[in-house]
């Protein structure tokens, strides 16, 4: 299967991806996936921070539950939450039903704009994606 | 015999190309390539609480006994007095040790003619049938490879299971079982299962299974894995044999006495050590737990006493409920502890979740509340 990878965002290995706002360019939209959420299944709770919580890169940050495992998330960079979608709280299945659009996850305000230079392009991280 | 024990080599469903057609994610359970899930768990949850879902479900071990000692012989092993079993019925039934622990828990059904066919648990099929085989030699024999174990579950699925199998579906009672004769080939139907939703199970062999499948979907039902299985069962407060119980927990403090025949003198493995724990005072109780915030507990989680501080069990079965929306779970607690009310705590991964002990079944259909 064919599975959907945005040009525009940036990716880990860790199969999170990240937006950087054009309207505030120190602001990044993080969510995961489409692969990740295909492989998770049906997601039915995300554990996150509060707003304001200081982010580490690489550091696990939050939980992902589905019905039947449970997936850490990692920080993709260092900086400060400034916001986390409140729709998924009622509608956590938005992560699979629109995993780049509707299901994003947190809003994180980087301090290292270089941090990013370290992440995938797409045609990077297709190449961590199964064939078939 | 099916060779179960062989790690690594998987058994395959007779109806494998099936559920690789409808896009089957499958996933190894007791030696057996199992469809986890189709469309994803929680859609198959709902279409069986809404409506109708079919799963295979050929990995439960299927043994017949036969033969006019068998209610007898039957009887020895197991919990249940199947000698007071009408033909026609079926009954949850338990193999227990000399202990009074569960090695197993089963369905029995009675046939015409001294004929009684058992459900095991895969994980426990070989274990079972050498049980059987013990006490009753030739008169038991394994059919698992050369049939096929369709369960129909859901509020429609009375109608379903007449339309494709006839009329005399119409007429069945709950734990009914008979013989039909479905376009030539023998089907056993029995309106049973593990959901908590009326429907029925339905054994073919395997050269009409695909046929029979076929006929299910195309009346509308939606394929189901192991997945939604569990979520089913769960919200339904059905133990699982390997979680919430096993060999060294016994039938009343899993609540399962009625599983338990104790009235009529006839000696049972087990039965010395069962008259003992039913005397007793129990110590713990298998409690349903469910939380009250958001997050989900599952197997294995500690759950702890905020008064004390102690942790008091383990979670036994845990899960999202998607017909509550909430998380659920089972634990053998302390009776103080089991009473409905009690609110206690979960460990989900260090943070305390405050959830409270219930009473089963998690949730109700319609037609019970």
């Amino acid at each position: 299967m064919e599975y959907e990878t945005p040009e525009n965002l940036r990716y880990t290995p860790d199969h999170e991806w990240l937006r950087r706002e054009d309207d505030s360019p120190d602001e990044v939209t993080i969510g995961v996936t489409e692969f990740a959420q295909e492989q998770l299944g049906d997601v039915v709770y995300l554990e996150l921070p509060a707003e304001g919580t200081a982010l580490t890169a690489g550091a696990p940050f939050g939980e992902i539950e589905s019905a039947k495992t449970v997936a850490e998330l990692f920080a993709p960079v260092t900086g400060e939450l400034i916001a986390i979608n409140g729709e998924l709280e009622d509608r956590p299945e938005l992560v699979n039903e629109s995993p780049f659009d509707e299901g994003w996850i947190v809003r994180v305000r980087i301090s290292d704009e270089t941090e990013l230079d370290a992440l995938l392009d797409a045609a990077a991280y297709r190449e961590l994606l199964p064939e078939d | 015999m099916t060779d179960h024990g062989s790690p690594g080599a998987l058994t395959h469903l007779v109806l494998r190309e099936r559920h690789q057609a409808l896009g089957a994610r499958f996933a190894p359970f007791a030696g057996w390539e199992m469809p986890l899930q189709y469309e994803g768990i929680v859609a198959e949850h709902h279409a069986v609480r809404e409506r109708v879902g079919i799963f295979d479900v050929s990995h439960l071990a299927r043994a017949w006994v036969q033969g006019p000692r068998a209610a007898e012989l039957l009887r020895s092993v197991t919990t249940f007095d199947v000698t007071a079993l009408p033909v026609g019925k079926a009954h949850y039934s338990l193999y227990c040790n000399e202990d009074g622990g569960i090695e197993d828990d089963v369905f029995i059904y009675h046939l015409p003619n001294d004929r009684w066919l058992v459900i095991h648990n895969a994980a426990n099929a070989d274990q079972d049938f050498r049980r059987l085989q013990e006490v009753a030699g030739d008169m038991a024999s394994e059919v698992t490879p050369e049939t096929v174990l369709l369960a129909v579950q859901g509020p429609e699925a009375m109608e379903l299971l007449g339309n494709v199998l006839g009329e005399r579906v119409a007429a069945m009672e709950p734990r009914d079982c008979i013989e039909l004769d479905w376009r030539g080939s023998p089907v056993l139907m029995a309106r049973t299962g593990y959901t908590g939703e009326d429907g029925g199970e339905c054994i073919v062999g395997a050269d009409r299974a695909e046929e029979l499948w076929d006929a299910f979907i195309e009346g509308g039902a939606t394929p189901a894995g192991l997945g939604a299985r569990d979520t089913l069962r769960l919200e339904a407060a059905l133990p699982l044999h390997g979680n919430d119980i096993d060999a060294t927990t016994h039938p009343y403090e899993a609540g399962l006495g009625f599983a338990v025949s104790l009235d009529d003198d006839a000696p049972f493995t087990g039965r010395e050590a069962l008259v003992a724990a039913k005397e007793r005072p129990r110590t713990r109780r298998l409690a349903h737990l469910a939380a009250r915030e958001r997050g989900v507990i599952r197997r294995g989680y500690e759950v702890s006493d905020p008064d004390s501080g102690d942790v008091v069990a383990r979670l036994t079965s845990g899960g999202h409920s998607p017909s509550l929306r909430l998380g659920i779970g089972m634990a053998y607690l302390p009776v103080e502890l089991a009473r409905r009310g009690t609110m206690l705590e979960v460990d989900v991964r260090g943070r305390a979740l405050p959830v409270e002990v219930v009473r089963r079944p998690f949730y109700r259909t319609p037609k019970d509340s």
